[in-house]
């Protein structure tokens, strides 16, 4: 791989798992359990669909093949994104969306504080802005995490058995590649394993504030960085795409 | 250099384009506009800034810009945006600060403020009573969080601190 492709595959990791979390919350839109959060899972999901816009199209500029935000969204298939395994789950019932959007709250914050001290500017800038958007967001799952854990017997239930069930997908969010190794060599990047400790510091202090017990790192499933994702990323990627699919070119 | 005068009466032109969602907020007010310079070619560039970077309002602002500017005898101009470093509540003016109370949205907090007392002390735009309560973080906009007023108890809409 040259410099530049690891450029644009390092772009597509940080473009997709904005791009395909966002279309996760989106699909909460009408069905939350309250108003309020109906409003706050979809002005995250938008939140998150605008860092994916600023990474594709720098991804694309950087491929040089005349790719947009919009080719790189709609007209790639699954073995093309490189995006976490954790984003593309079900969203589950409300605890499981809140679990998974909590794991990667705390480790995306963790991840652009980095990125924001890249030597590209460019790059900087993108995760300079997301970071005061992704602060809201992760306050906004810690707080959930606490009152479903430290709630009723169903919700924390019902939040720890989500947490059991996601616990193995989080490993792959610290792992280093060649890609990772590249860019954090030439200072675009970031070292991701590095971020454990604090990672874990900050989850075990909201779960333990939650009454919530930290599963044993039992099993782990990876494979994102390859393209090699869970079969739900296949029927996301069909509703989302279909539209520009079917009708290529089509405007508002 | 695009002549002083010359670049004044743009920034005016462009004082008169109002958020789509706060309408009563000029994109002046808001600091969405970072500065007017000269291009390559001498035309005009408007270099604004997004307030959010999923904000949906953003594309509208800048057709409105254009179609302002092409209103206002400008034929030829670029709109140029730029993230870095990135927007903050703190460049919306004392005048927008004041609109927005007027129209009901109690304007944010200044960021020195809430990291000195390590939380946004928000005043109900109605009564101005600081007894106020977070109903949720997330509001109708990516910007607002929505609050209600424990006096007057009526529900605001809140201009994040960002």
């Amino acid at each position: 791989m040259t410099d530049k492709d690891m450029r644009f595959d390092y772009l597509l990791r940080l473009g997709d798992n904005s791009l395909i979390l966002g279309q996760r919350l989106a699909e909460w839109c009408g069905h939350a359990p309250m108003l309020e959060e109906d409003l706050a899972l979809t002005n995250i999901g938008l939140d998150l669909l605008g860092q994916a816009r600023m990474f594709l199209s720098y991804a694309g500029e950087v491929e040089g093949k005349g790719r947009d935000e919009d080719r790189l969204a709609y007209f790639r298939d699954t073995k093309d994104w490189r995006n976490l395994l954790l984003l593309e789950q079900p969203n589950g019932d409300f605890a499981k969306t809140m679990a998974r959007q909590f794991f990667f709250d705390a480790f995306q914050y963790l991840q652009f504080e980095g990125l924001a001290k890249s030597s590209d500017d460019r790059l900087a800038g993108i995760a300079a802005k997301s970071l005061k958007e992704i602060t809201y967001h992760r306050r906004h799952s810690a707080d959930w995490i606490i009152r479903l854990g430290d709630g009723t017997d169903e919700s924390h239930e019902r939040i720890q058995g989500a947490i059991d069930d996601l616990w193995g997908y989080l490993p792959e969010m610290f792992d280093m590649d060649a890609v990772d190794d590249a860019m954090l060599a030439d200072g675009f990047g970031v070292d991701v394993a590095a971020l454990r400790p604090v990672w874990d510091d900050y989850v075990n202090g909201v779960l333990a504030e939650a009454t919530l017990i930290r599963p044993a790192d039992s099993w782990s499933v990876r494979g994102s960085r390859e393209g090699k994702h869970s079969e739900h990323l296949g029927y996301l990627l069909a509703e989302m795409q279909f539209l520009p699919r079917a009708y290529p070119d089509a405007k508002w | 250099m695009v002549a002083l005068a010359v670049k004044d009466e743009l920034i005016e032109i462009l004082a008169l384009v109002k958020d789509p969602e706060i309408p009563v907020l000029s994109i002046a007010d808001l600091g969405i506009i970072r500065r007017v310079e000269e291009g390559e070619n001498g035309h005009p560039v408007v270099v604004i800034t997004p307030t959010y970077s999923g904000c949906p309002a953003t594309e509208v602002i800048e057709a409105d810009i254009a179609s302002m500017l092409k209103l206002h005898g400008v034929p030829d101009f670029e709109i140029k945006t730029e993230l870095s470093p990135a927007w903050t509540t703190d460049w919306i003016t004392a005048e927008g600060r004041r609109k927005l109370k007027e129209y009901g949205i109690a304007p944010p907090a200044n960021r020195g403020k809430v990291a000195l007392l390590g939380h946004e002390e928000v005043s109900c735009p109605q009564c101005n009573s600081n007894r106020t309560e977070q109903v949720s973080e997330f509001g109708s906009t990516a910007c607002k969080a929505q609050y209600k007023c424990l006096d007057c108890l009526e529900p605001f809409d809140y201009f994040k601190c960002v």
